[in-house]
């Protein structure tokens, strides 16, 4: 079952597209890493998913074939945007006073425990907790509607490394526990390899790059060598990088069984690095293409 | 996914005598840092046939990592006919790679212990005392066996060189 599928899905904002042909097929239980410059299309795609906007041309389902934005979605679907939206003035025991009346489905019993396990008390106001318990607090609301995909918008950019790191325990116990499927837009991509195990890249409104993390990196290989011998035909470079005699290229297989070029040194890539080349990549002419971009 | 959900019922002895950790700047990836701790585990002993590993939402919520990754170490262990799944209790130990026993383990770090003492009062740091011995082994084993020469630097295609 997809969890997301989209097909030539697009999202205009007046003159300019924010998101343009975007084709995916997520399938659940995964943790999918959304990265990409600001500005990329990451909030865009992320607020379609949920419902929030319309998309401008093609389609998009959720949880297996459900139409986005459709009762049946938005009750399986829960959404953590970046601004941890909180009533500050209101009590804990009121946020989740509200959460309750608000949703068809709403776990009180588990928000109190995980409140409690976190220390969270009650009565304190939302607007006094510190930075790591109000994104606890607006994980919990969203946990507690049992969702089947929990979509998050960059949730930890304002966290202390260690509430960094219990927020997304949290995160990855409840995918562990309940089996849910999360996907989550953030720019630490250190923090990738161990977190996710899905990719979805986004530059300039459009996807570079998706798939399992184990298979993108199958797929992916750093040739070391001299130009004139290493024999990468065949094979699409996405960042070259060339020093006096030596050649440092990141270069996509056309598949994972295809075999590797010879007449130079090849070597696996970790995520961080994969994504950075992705990143940096300059969208060039057909000629610059095939040679590379040197620096 | 199917992943233990019982830690409530777990008594006492259920706790695994394993506990992971992670070097993030290793560049090894997180699983195979998992598989290469419980062979280490098991190499020096400190495993034994049915003890059970560490439950996947244990490792979760401790080390903030992707179950799937924790799946896909135990299933490797599994492949390595090192650890099997029992459904609903866990992942258990059932190979050993102990080449010795406990007692001669003992005896063998005993007298590695008197050795690097001598390195060290030659003047040897733990950079110094890591080359040399590696070096030697690499020596030693060459010259058993000189058909294996090279054959532990070559790394597999799936693995590449990372370890």
């Amino acid at each position: 079952m997809n969890i997301i599928e989209t097909s030539g899905l697009g999202r205009r904002y007046g003159s300019s597209w924010a998101l343009s042909e975007c084709t995916l097929a997520i399938p659940e239980g995964h943790l999918v890493a959304l990265v990409g410059p600001n500005g990329a299309g990451k909030s865009t795609l992320l607020n379609l998913v949920v419902g929030l906007t319309a998309p401008s041309v093609g389609e998009l389902t959720v949880l297996g074939g459900v139409p986005a934005g459709s009762p049946a979605a938005l009750d399986g679907i829960a959404f953590v945007a970046q601004d941890m939206p909180l009533y500050r003035h209101l009590s804990v025991a009121d946020m989740l006073h509200l959460t309750r009346n608000l949703n068809r489905r709403f776990d009180t019993s588990l928000a109190r425990r995980r409140l409690a396990d976190l220390g969270i008390s009650d009565k304190r106001r939302a607007g006094k907790l510190s930075g790591g318990q109000q994104a606890q607090l607006a994980l919990t609301l969203a946990l507690a509607r049992h969702p089947r995909l929990l979509v998050l918008d960059e949730p930890t950019a304002p966290l202390d490394p260690l509430a960094r790191h219990d927020f997304m325990a949290s995160v990855l116990t409840a995918m562990a526990d309940d089996g849910i499927s999360v996907i989550l837009s953030s720019h630490l991509l250190a923090e990738l390899e161990r977190v996710a195990d899905y990719l979805v890249l986004i530059s300039r409104g459009r996807v570079r790059l998706d798939g399992t993390i184990d298979e993108l990196l199958d797929l992916h290989r750093l040739l070391t060598g001299r130009p004139d011998t290493c024999a990468e035909a065949g094979y699409s470079i996405i960042e070259s990088v060339t020093s006096g005699a030596q050649m440092h290229r990141l270069v996509r297989l056309p598949s994972t069984d295809a075999p590797l070029p010879a007449g130079c040194e090849s070597r696996p890539v970790g995520i961080e690095e994969l994504t950075l080349a992705y990143l940096r990549e300059v969208p060039a002419p057909p000629l610059a293409a095939l040679t590379g971009v040197s620096r | 996914m199917s992943i233990d959900k019982e830690l409530s019922e777990a008594s006492l002895e259920d706790v695994s005598p394993l506990a992971f950790h992670l070097d993030p700047s290793s560049g090894v990836p997180t699983y195979l840092q998992l598989v290469q701790q419980v062979e280490h585990a098991l190499r020096l002993g400190l495993l034994k046939p049915g003890d059970r590993l560490p439950k996947v939402r244990e490792v979760v919520a401790d080390l903030a990592i992707n179950p799937n990754t924790v799946l896909k170490a135990y299933r490797e262990l599994e492949q390595k006919n090192l650890a099997s799944g029992r459904p609903g209790q866990g992942t258990f130990v059932n190979g050993s790679l102990a080449q010795a026993t406990l007692p001669a383990l003992t005896t063998l770090r005993r007298s590695l212990r008197v050795w690097l003492t001598d390195a060290e009062a030659a003047g040897l740091d733990e950079d110094g005392i890591v080359a040399l011995v590696t070096s030697t082994l690499r020596d030693f084993t060459d010259r058993r066996d000189p058909d294996r020469v090279g054959s532990l630097a070559r790394p597999s295609r799936k693995a590449g060189g990372l370890a």
